[in-house]
């Protein structure tokens, strides 16, 4: 029987990282992520889980420990925010490169200079590229879900490797929301049990993790990587099938909403993806086809998914709360790509908003669907990048 | 369609305005509805002026920004009247309950209503200190928000003000808030 709570998302998630009861934390604090590792430090002090929570020095010390304890052949987790993340930087390459599947929410952060705790994507898009799956959740419940379902992502036998969940700071970390919880029972029957794979610990079986690889070999190891990572998308459905056998609710690589027949649609992520999705029906109750494509699994990107589900849209607008300074913001990027292998390709423009936690309101979503019905009509684009919900 | 309530909460820092939201969000949870309770996140400061929010709903909730168009402006400070705009964004039959000793007639004249809007007052912040001896309108204007919206009954209200509180205070303090919960919602006077 599922238990209805009203929880914050940080709260929800730390429940979620009991219930698959690791054998290691590396616990470090961050606004706002420290409320998911001082809950957990409670749970293990309550002897709740059976957890080993080592207290480390700085973020970096926290994936390395984790590298560590997970190559010894432990489920292993921490959590992090922005700086912390941009301090394990080094950290986060080994744990992918030796195939680790270490679990980490992110409760993603705006990133310095200057100093700002609030919530945006430029922590969890700076670390595209460090070969961690990354799932993302637009509220507490998918946080929640995302994270269960992550340790049987990371620790399937095809993948192998690690995975962050991404929620958004304060808007979803500290705000109170419904939630279904699993019985702890299920929970975990639903995680499974932890198998190592050639653990340190084995001694019997010695091995070697993160040795030297000359030119000879180096880029048949990347390749290696990058095939397995490709392999990741099927075990996320399979994962998700499962969940939704036990929780009747339903996870894809990405949630297409109303995108069927949709002329003019929105690419855009997590929280503010609620907020837009009210928009598109007030537009569709004016009878204009509007749509959205919220992306959940952004590596490895599915690519040609993407690609089909945006198929019928003659303008998008892809939503950045991250920006690349002197380029297009991240998801701008991956649905050009993604567009490229599709036959009709709609006029496609970038909007930049929500950076250090400004508000991502309604009314912005209904300016840029406006935007997006006048250029499905006149195929004429005035911008493709602009900054909204910003003072000129 | 679904049916939203919306509350905007005005307070200041330290006065349990937060906490206040987060407790009708627990008790609104009955009857499987959907519920957020969040503040708007700024400087936690002692005395600063705050906002939080209450979103309750029979559908999901997917909207994920402040409330702009408040059903209820709760005001847990009347100091507040003449610091910040209470009354912004307020709907055309929006509902104003305010912590203050003066009469619901004041009220509506000071803040400029128009007929269809409501003003309900109550002297929550005497209700706290005759209840449990410190100044936390908090309990009072959850009762007042209890009467004056119909939104979830005493007795579940004071269920969850019993948990809530249960976790960090005295069984003492736990029972005065009751008391005042129960006070707020019996003394709130319609105006």
């Amino acid at each position: 029987m599922a238990k209805v709570v009203a929880v914050t998302g940080n709260e929800a998630v730390a429940n979620a990282l009991r219930q698959a009861n690791p054998d290691v934390c590396a616990a470090y604090p961050i606004t706002p992520q420290t409320d998911i590792m001082q809950r957990f430090s409670g749970f293990v002090a309550d002897g709740l889980v059976n957890t080993e929570l080592i207290l480390v020095e700085s973020e970096h010390s926290a994936m390395s420990a984790c590298v560590g304890a997970s190559a010894g052949g432990g489920r292993v987790i921490t959590a992090t925010s922005s700086q912390g993340l941009a301090l394990m930087w080094e950290i986060l390459f080994i744990a992918a490169g030796d195939r680790l599947p270490i679990v980490m929410p992110l409760v993603n952060r705006a990133l310095s200079a200057p100093l700002n705790i609030h919530g945006d994507h430029s922590d969890g898009m700076g670390a595209r590229d460090c070969g961690w799956i990354q799932l993302w959740s637009e509220n507490a419940q998918e946080a929640y879900d995302n994270t269960l379902q992550a340790f049987r992502i990371a620790e399937h036998m095809d993948v192998r490797l690690p995975v962050m969940i991404c929620l958004d700071g304060f808007i979803i970390s500290h705000s109170i929301e419904r939630l279904e919880y699993l019985d702890d029972a299920e929970a975990t029957d639903f995680v499974g049990k932890y198998t190592p794979l050639y653990p340190l610990l084995d001694v019997d079986h010695p091995v070697s993790y993160g040795p030297l690889i000359l030119p000879d070999l180096y880029m048949e190891y990347k390749r290696a990587q990058h095939e397995v990572m490709t392999k990741a998308g099927k075990v996320v459905l399979d994962v998700a099938a499962d969940f939704a056998k036990v929780t009747g609710r339903n996870y894809g690589l990405f949630e297409s909403y109303r995108l069927d027949d949709a002329e003019i649609a929105l690419v855009i992520l997590n929280s503010a993806a609620g907020t837009a999705k009210d928009t598109v029906d007030e537009f569709r109750g004016k009878g204009i086809r509007a749509g959205l494509l919220k992306p959940r699994l952004f590596r490895p990107f599915p690519y040609r998914e993407v690609a089909e589900a945006l198929k019928s849209a003659k303008a998008v607008c892809v939503l950045d709360r991250a920006d690349s300074f002197g380029g297009f913001g991240p998801m701008y990027m991956e649905i050009a790509s993604a567009m490229m292998l599709n036959g009709a390709k709609p006029l496609l423009i970038n909007k930049i908003y929500g950076l250090g936690g400004r508000d991502f309101l309604p009314e912005h979503a209904e300016l840029v669907l406006s935007e997006l019905a006048e250029i499905a009509k006149s195929g004429a684009v005035r911008t493709f990048k602009e900054y909204i919900g910003v003072r000129e | 369609m679904a049916e939203t309530l919306e509350i905007r909460w005005h307070g200041r820092g330290g006065q349990g305005t937060v906490t206040a939201a987060k407790v009708l969000a627990d008790a609104c949870l009955s009857g499987g509805r959907h519920v957020q309770a969040f503040p708007e996140y700024g400087p936690e400061r002692s005395g600063a002026p705050l906002r939080a929010y209450n979103r309750i709903s029979t559908g999901e909730l997917r909207m994920h920004c402040p409330v702009l168009h408040p059903n209820v402006v709760a005001i847990a400070d009347a100091t507040l009247l003449d610091a910040v705009d209470v009354a912004e964004g307020a709907r055309e039959d929006s509902i104003f309950i305010v912590n203050t000793s003066k009469e619901p007639s004041e009220l509506r004249a000071k803040l400029n209503l128009s007929p269809k809007q409501k003003v309900y007052t109550l002297d929550a912040t005497k209700i706290a200190m005759e209840c449990f001896g410190r100044a936390l309108p908090n309990a009072p204007m959850l009762g007042a928000v209890s009467k004056a919206t119909a939104v979830v009954g005493l007795d579940s209200l004071v269920e969850d003000v019993r948990k809530s509180f249960g976790k960090k205070f005295s069984q003492k303090i736990i029972e005065g808030n009751i008391e005042a919960t129960k006070r707020g919602y019996e003394e709130v006077k319609e105006g």
